[in-house]
């Protein structure tokens, strides 16, 4: 079976699992959407300084969804599950790409949902050109999706891996999360979005090439 | 040629020893009932057979060659839990193996059939008995053709009709000149051909 076929199973089994406990979308959207609706409340009714820091807390957010996915990833396969999908000579790399591509999905479902809810809360009149944000917007998905699946499979041997794999996400986003910041505010400043997103597809393509070439030794030390 | 062979393999954890010296082969037509009390490696042993485990010392060969993909895709394991996705339903855990193991989705119908599950298809695993679980989890091995079969604690959660099960599918292994290892706290296993006997890691 090929590597791409072994990848999509991987993918559909990951999304049909969530469609049916709808843990990640029915208590993780609900709640970051509070978290964006509550910033404002706490701060001085400005409209410049909520338009700054706007993007920001999107980025926030999205990050600690990216979180919440790591820690399902991480809690969710058994050890049987896992040796089973060996038993059957599933590639340890494609495994990796199935369950990243899924969480990217995910995590770019959440971002369109929440992304509006920014715009309205923060800055509806100071996002002219806000269409450019869906690269930096598909960029950061993929990024905190294998960001986060690598930081699952480096933590899979360890008996604190729902607690340390999450809280690997937050220091490993960190040349992801950075230029995307950057590239929403030079949408906010009308400069152009090139620099921040060639950045963020270099950090997307290092660690993808990380997690799929350490799938196979990471499997075997689980 | 053994279809697994383990020579002079001991497995550490830290410094706990849970294997020491163990030799032993799997012939085709092996039909080995694994004993001992708990902890005396069992579930280990059959892990190291699968080749899901790499001893500390010693060797371990799987139809003649290293441990590798290609040979766990002959083995069939049942673990002591099964490996069942409880939000899926047991049509849908034993489709996506039969995906994984590219062989045609018809045989999900029929080896639901064999261990009477096809009136509780569209059951999620989550919400099916531990019994049921445990007969899904041996429908897996039914769709595929598998050269070894390694059953640890089996029968465990099946009635007395469901207990037939586990000696038809390691009929069905021998009959294709298979070899089986079944780990079973049972006072007898009648279909086992001989016995293997752990005691604090090693051979009795």
């Amino acid at each position: 079976m090929t590597f791409r076929k072994q990848a999509m199973i991987i993918l559909r089994r990951d999304l049909r699992i969530e469609g049916r406990s709808g843990e990640a979308m029915f208590i993780t959207v609900p709640f970051g959407l509070v978290a964006l609706f509550l910033i404002p409340l706490a701060l001085p009714l400005n409209t410049e300084l909520l338009s700054t820091i706007g993007p920001g807390m999107f980025w926030v957010v999205t990050l600690l969804f990216g979180m919440f996915i790591t820690f399902r990833q991480s809690a969710a396969e058994s050890s049987a599950q896992k040796e089973q999908l060996r038993m059957l000579g599933v590639d340890p790399a494609a495994r990796f790409t199935g369950r990243a591509a899924a969480s990217a999905m995910l995590l770019l479902v959440f971002e369109l949902i929440v992304a509006p809810a920014m715009i309205v809360l923060f800055a509806p009149a100071a996002v002219p050109g806000w269409l450019a944000v869906t690269p930096l917007a598909i960029l950061a998905a993929a990024g905190l999706a294998v960001i986060g699946t690598l930081a699952a499979d480096l933590t899979a041997s360890l008996r604190t891996r729902s607690a340390l794999a999450p809280l690997l996400v937050a220091p490993l986003s960190v040349p992801l999360l950075v230029p995307a910041a950057q590239g929403l505010e030079s949408i906010r400043t009308k400069n152009g979005i090139l620099i921040p997103a060639l950045f963020m597809v270099a950090v997307v393509l290092a660690v993808a090439v990380i997690g799929v070439v350490t799938a196979q030794p990471l499997e075997e030390t689980t | 040629m053994p279809h697994i062979e383990i020579t002079d393999a001991s497995v550490r954890i830290g410094r706990v020893p849970i294997l020491s010296d163990l030799t032993l082969a799997l012939r085709s037509g092996d039909v080995a009932w694994l004993r001992g009390p708990n902890g005396a490696g069992k579930s280990t042993l059959l892990r190291m057979m699968a080749g899901l485990m790499r001893p500390t010392d010693g060797q371990v060969s799987m139809f003649g060659a290293a441990p590798g993909p290609a040979a766990r895709k002959r083995v069939g394991l049942v673990a002591h839990h099964p490996a069942l996705y409880e939000d899926l339903t047991l049509d849908e855990n034993l489709q996506l193996v039969a995906e994984l193991a590219g062989v045609p989705k018809t045989r999900v119908d029929e080896a639901l059939e064999a261990v009477g599950l096809s009136g509780a298809r569209s059951r999620r695993a989550g919400e099916a008995s531990e019994g049921m679980r445990r007969r899904a989890d041996l429908a897996r091995l039914l769709l595929v053709d598998h050269d070894v079969l390694l059953l640890d604690e089996a029968h465990s959660g099946l009635d007395r009709e469901a207990g037939g099960l586990v000696e038809a599918l390691v009929e069905r292994c021998i009959r294709r000149q298979g070899a089986c290892v079944i780990v079973s706290h049972a006072t007898d296993i009648t279909f086992a051909s001989c016995t293997i006997e752990l005691n604090e890691g090693r051979l009795k």
